[in-house]
């Protein structure tokens, strides 16, 4: 079927099915930055691994940050449907050329910011992603669709830690409540820029890729979460939210993307740490993947002579 | 004194701490494999690793008998009554040595873990059944890098010979004698042996001609880098005393 008349039936556009280059390179771009974002991901949490202060909460953290590498797995596949390898988007994210999520940039310098990132920076990711299961582009939706069950798993379990965090000792509250003020804002900042000044969205917005606007899903972000703060007995950092009845919605106040455009240029606390960590893995890694190549190579020579 | 069940109990302990310290610095790759695939098998073998390590160590808090859980034994005792091999406890970075690491310890907990399952001891029977399943993926895992780095490139090749070089004088300390052992130690080492030769013959590798080294885990004598494991492991939960988490 013609693209023109898939998108209109709100049907799902396939590998082989024809598709203007635009929309070709706009899905990779998204595609490969939500991929990157996963990977860069497992950092920030993996942080924690080693000292994880029970060994049930060890368990829970080791698993979680698993099922990020698994996304980057399933998101790398969908990627690689639209005619790019893997090997080639990892060296555009070594190199600088394609992002990764800028929340990951911000540094986890308490155990309460691995419930913070489950709570907030995952729940920001599910409404940002649930909409992405309807996705014109067929592999990716699969994928969200997967990624999003195992997100909504994170979710509660970082709610799960701040609530347990919460009804502790005073240091424990006080070490949830900090992580809450310090993830708040980055978090609502992960709905990118306001809809005035988003340029791609038009346009990913009629090819289908994109089903609601920035605001929109920051709003039902907060939405969400201001009922689930109450509900941990914390506060978030803004004293302007308040329901508005006429609405139908909490007000709240102004986010401040001059922090969010710094953080994006390079300037956020980790972006040095978190990029020469991921490219010092994959040139640590090198002589493995060499060796692994060279032996299904001799393996290949082997079988075709026997 | 020494009753029965506190020699079990602290042959139990062993099994426990081999596991948890392996699952410790197995963690520390989640995000630094050589390849995503990689990542997620080492979180696996590590999750596995600390799960056999939970169940051992409440049991072992229950034969002891003093009410102390799981949290209290991994977080609350020091360096000299950790009871962990050597084999596990040393830090790496080098994917061969962690590799070839995996190889001895996972053979030898193969064996070990089949050998228990039809033990006369209920709880240990049952761990071991479970265990036995999860520690033959390690091992197959394992088996199957030494053998691509060791036939792969030359590099690769040097690499992987030097990594079982290093990791081969620990494997001795598995199979000294033990009190309370379930199973005699030093009758798997031939069985772990059977397991691990043919992998290094398949990977055109050398069995390392090495003189064993110390060893003393079982008896709460670590090298100098348990320490700082612990140390990292524990501080959080130490910080905050009778804190729930």
């Amino acid at each position: 079927m013609d693209f023109d008349d898939l998108l209109a039936g709100d049907g799902r556009v396939e590998p082989r099915d024809e598709m203007p280059d635009g929309y070709r390179r706009t899905l990779v771009r998204q595609i490969a930055q939500h991929a990157h974002s996963e990977i860069i991901g497992m950092q920030p949490e993996g942080n924690w691994i080693s000292r994880a202060p029970s060994l049930r909460r060890k368990a829970i953290l080791m698993a979680k940050v698993q099922d990020e590498a698994g996304h980057g797995l399933y998101l790398y596949a969908a990627a690689e449907t639209l005619g790019v390898d893997r090997e080639d988007l990892l060296d555009q994210l070594h190199t600088g050329r394609q992002k990764y999520s800028s929340i990951f940039n911000y540094p986890t310098l308490t155990w309460a910011d691995v419930g913070a990132i489950g709570w907030l920076v995952d729940g920001a990711a599910i409404v940002n992603q649930v909409p992405l299961c309807r996705c014109s582009y067929g592999p990716y939706a699969r994928a969200m669709v997967r990624v999003c069950k195992e997100e909504s798993f994170h979710q509660r379990q970082g709610f799960e830690i701040l609530h347990t965090l919460s009804h502790g000792t005073p240091a424990q509250r006080a070490m949830a409540q900090d992580a809450v003020d310090r993830y708040w804002w980055p978090s609502l900042m992960m709905f990118g820029p306001p809809d005035d000044d988003s340029p791609n969205s038009a346009q990913s917005m009629a090819w289908g890729i994109k089903r609601f606007s920035n605001d929109d899903l920051r709003q039902r972000f907060v939405d969400m979460t201001v009922p689930q703060a109450e509900a941990l007995g914390l506060t978030l950092p803004d004293p302007e939210i308040r329901w508005n009845e006429e609405r139908g919605h909490y007000d709240f106040g102004t986010v401040d993307f001059t922090e969010l455009f710094e953080v994006i240029k390079g300037n956020g606390p980790c972006n040095q740490q978190r990029l020469a960590h991921r490219v010092g893995a994959h040139e640590d890694g090198a002589w493995v993947r060499e060796a692994a190549s060279a032996y299904a190579a001799k393996q290949a020579v082997r079988e075709g002579a026997a | 004194m020494s009753t029965p069940s506190k020699t079990l109990g602290d042959y139990v302990l062993g099994l426990a701490d081999d596991a948890l310290v392996s699952a410790q610095r197995m963690g520390w790759w989640i995000s630094r494999a050589p390849q995503l695939e990689e990542d997620l098998a080492l979180a696996n073998i590590g999750l596995d690793q600390l799960g056999q390590a939970r169940t051992l160590l409440s049991y072992a808090g229950q034969l002891e008998g003093d009410g102390r859980t799981e949290d209290d034994l991994a977080y609350l005792r020091d360096e000299r009554e950790f009871r962990n091999v050597w084999l596990v406890e040393r830090a790496q970075s080098d994917f061969g040595v962690t590799m070839a690491r995996l190889l001895l310890f996972a053979a030898w907990q193969s064996e070990l873990y089949a050998a228990l399952a039809s033990c006369p001891d209920p709880t240990l029977a049952g761990v071991a059944g479970k265990a036995v399943k999860e520690v033959a993926y390690h091992l197959d895992h394992a088996a199957r890098w030494v053998v691509r780095l060791g036939d792969g490139t030359e590099e690769s090749h040097q690499r992987m010979q030097a990594a079982l070089d290093a990791e081969w004088p620990y494997l001795d300390e598995l199979f000294r004698p033990v009190e309370g052992a379930v199973v005699d130690p030093a009758s798997l080492h031939p069985l772990v042996l059977a397991r691990i030769e043919p992998v290094v013959a398949e990977a055109t590798l050398e069995v390392p001609q090495v003189a064993p080294a110390r060893g003393g885990g079982r008896a709460g004598l670590h090298t100098e880098e348990l320490g700082y494991l612990l140390a990292e492991m524990q501080h959080l939960h130490r910080s905050h005393p009778g804190a729930t988490w």
